[in-house]
């Protein structure tokens, strides 16, 4: 593990922080209810548990930094700095939405805060994530791209392929699996032959770190560590978040493939509990300071569902519209 | 004007799009030293270095991933798949990420990316690096495809397909690398979704594109001496398809005949036919036919790949009873 354990945050980054893994889990539970009553169609994959990786790991990015995401993206969009309107205006289907309504739940991105995308194949983003790597390398423009995926996606050919290339290349890329221990209803140790993830970067000649997952400053420092490593041209780096989702897979996992009990452990280690008692222990805060950040994150997400409910859907003439960019590039 | 062969005018593309943008770069097996498996990048590494000729491990997946990430975030890569039958590693890159992103994302991203990859059989590689797949390819919305026949087209259908926004693939027949042909010194821009008739007839439309076009006027040649005169109509990109052009010839002529190297059964051919049937079928004389390889992989031996692949003498064969 690096020497950084966590990093130094005043009261008003502290507040942020304390307020995106709210506005997350807020989020991400009011999905799932309007999944369940029918007013998002299709799926959901709750990020709830898993808070503080996307969270801790924006927080060690620079703006301008890019990161890429999974199937379980609404965090990662969240932290990075995306808009929760459009967001939920995404789920709904609404125009609005970050792709018109034409992406859905796994399919979004916002170029404008750094986030290039989530997609709905395991391992999909990993190279992806790795050529913007190489394309800020190539333009030697500073950029790091932090590419989240899972467990289940480091048994792809394409995690494998792409942390050697990028190793090979030295290229400015962090590499974050979040180790929730069970792709879909597949354990880790069925899936794995070794117990940390994070030993597989000696294969490809970088570094591996493991850290707690559900600990936000000790996912931001790091992934700082590996952030500015790979923003100093000495390479990537690959990070095991040890994380647990509370919920199941998706919208219609019964979850009989783990016990309650090992789910009441894991809910002990809550990520934003910890961080609001580490708050208060340091002074950051006072309690009626952090209740108010969770009220307010509370009415972002229903100001989302109502900006998303008002929201018209898309005309049917979007339908065939945007599959190609329209014009050649005349530069 | 002077002549290049396949190879040298791809390559030409290449060099000039490189000088003119510094975005534009190449990737691919063995691009580098060696020049890539047919040649068409020899020497580029000498000339543009390392970094913007990027020799990688096998890992086409990655490869093509890595591509798109960099056209999504302001690059032009240019890859090289080593075989066409290659492109199936990729397969998920391309159909589930490099087509839709445009589309899911909406108009923030753009990919301009291209993948040039060698195509066909005819020299005897067996099943795994013979085949042409491009079929496959009409079936997933959001890739153009590009197959020119000849140099000149080659130079400028590549060059188009660097400047495009959106991922383009670009099928070159492997026994075309070597064929000359004149390339005109001006920087032109090949028409991407526009068709061309390489020899006007009355008779019969011949649709080819690739090598194909080359074995269509050959084919056509012969039907001459029965004072039987074809039209040849090269489609230059599959992807968009200039069905304005094939079914104005078909009016013209009043019959078709569609020829490929892939694989008959859900091929390029049975696409055309469909068009044709559904919006020019009061023009036709006869039944459309179709000239493409047998439903087979592709057999090494020599006794038998030549049977699998269409001839000259098929496209002549149908044509003939077509007219009896």
């Amino acid at each position: 593990m690096g020497a950084a354990t966590t990093v130094p945050l005043s009261a008003v980054e502290a507040r942020r922080v304390l307020f995106q893994l709210t506005l997350i889990r807020a989020f991400e539970e009011r999905v799932l209810k309007l999944v369940s009553d029918g007013s998002i169609r299709g799926t959901t994959h709750p990020y709830v548990g898993q808070e503080a990786v996307a969270v801790g790991a924006c927080l060690a990015l620079r703006p301008d930094d890019w990161v890429i995401s999974t199937h379980r993206g609404h965090g990662h969009l969240l932290a990075k700095g995306g808009d929760a309107n459009r967001l939920m205006a995404e789920l709904f289907g609404k125009a609005t939405g970050y792709g018109g309504g034409k992406g859905g739940t796994q399919h979004m991105a916002d170029y404008a805060v750094g986030h290039l995308g989530s997609n709905g194949i395991t391992g999909g983003g990993i190279p992806i994530g790795t050529g913007a790597a190489l394309s800020a390398h190539m333009r030697r423009t500073g950029q790091v791209v932090a590419i989240f995926f899972g467990d289940g996606a480091v048994n792809q050919g394409t995690f494998h392929e792409s942390l050697n290339l990028a190793a090979l290349w030295r290229l400015p890329a962090v590499y974050v699996c979040e180790n929730n221990l069970y792709a879909m209803s597949t354990s880790v140790r069925e899936a794995c032959a070794i117990e940390h993830i994070a030993e597989r970067a000696a294969a490809y000649g970088m570094p591996g770190v493991q850290v707690d997952g559900m600990d936000v400053l000790a996912v931001a420092a790091t992934v700082r560590s590996a952030v500015e490593r790979a923003r100093a041209g000495r390479g990537p780096s690959l990070i095991e978040c040890k994380t647990y989702r509370f919920l199941g897979h998706s919208k219609s996992d019964q979850r009989v493939y783990r016990s309650r009990e090992e789910e009441a452990t894991w809910r002990e280690r809550d990520p934003i509990t910890r961080f609001r008692t580490r708050l208060l222990e340091h002074d950051l805060a006072s309690a009626a300071e952090l209740d108010a950040v969770a009220r307010d994150a509370i009415a972002a997400v229903d100001a989302a569902v109502e900006f998303a409910r008002t929201s018209p859907f898309p005309a049917p003439d979007a339908l065939t519209a945007g599959l190609f960019a329209d014009d050649a590039c005349a530069s | 004007m002077r002549e290049l062969t396949y190879w040298q005018a791809l390559q030409e593309a290449l060099r000039e799009e490189m000088q003119r943008d510094p975005a534009v770069f190449l990737m691919g097996e063995d691009i580098g030293a060696y020049g890539g498996a047919f040649g068409v990048t020899r020497g580029l590494l000498a000339e543009f270095g390392a970094e913007r000729v990027r020799c990688t491990p096998i890992s086409e997946a990655s490869i093509v991933g890595a591509a798109i990430g960099a056209a999504l975030t302001g690059m032009r890569p240019v890859v090289e798949i080593m075989f066409m039958d290659f492109l199936t590693l990729a397969m998920d890159q391309l159909a589930n990420h490099a087509a839709k992103v445009r589309y899911m994302y909406g108009p923030q991203v753009r990919v301009p990316l291209v993948l040039r990859t060698p195509a066909g059989g005819g020299r005897c590689y067996g099943a795994t690096h013979s085949q042409s797949l491009e079929a496959w390819f009409l079936h997933v919305p959001g890739v153009k495809v590009i197959a020119p026949a000849t140099p000149a087209d080659a130079k400028a259908l590549l060059r188009a397909a660097i400047r495009d926004d959106n991922p383009v693939l670009c099928v070159e027949h492997k026994l075309l690398y070597a064929t000359t042909g004149p390339v005109p010194d001006d920087g032109e821009l090949g028409g991407i979704g526009r068709a061309v008739v390489r020899r006007p007839g009355r008779d019969v439309t011949l649709v080819a594109y690739s090598y194909y076009v080359g074995v269509a006027l050959e084919a056509a040649q012969q039907l001459a001496g029965d004072g039987i005169e074809a039209e040849v109509l090269d489609l230059r990109s599959l992807v968009p398809m200039d069905s304005d052009a094939i079914l104005a010839s078909v009016r013209k002529t009043g019959r078709l005949v569609c020829v490929e190297e892939g694989t008959r059964t859900g091929g390029v051919g049975a696409e055309i036919a469909a068009r044709v049937a559904e919006d020019a079928y009061e023009y036709l004389d006869a039944p459309i036919r179709r000239v493409a390889a047998a439903d087979v992989p592709i057999p090494f031996s020599p006794a038998l790949e030549p049977l699998a692949l269409p001839q000259s003498g098929d496209i002549v064969g149908a044509v003939r009873r077509m007219l009896k």
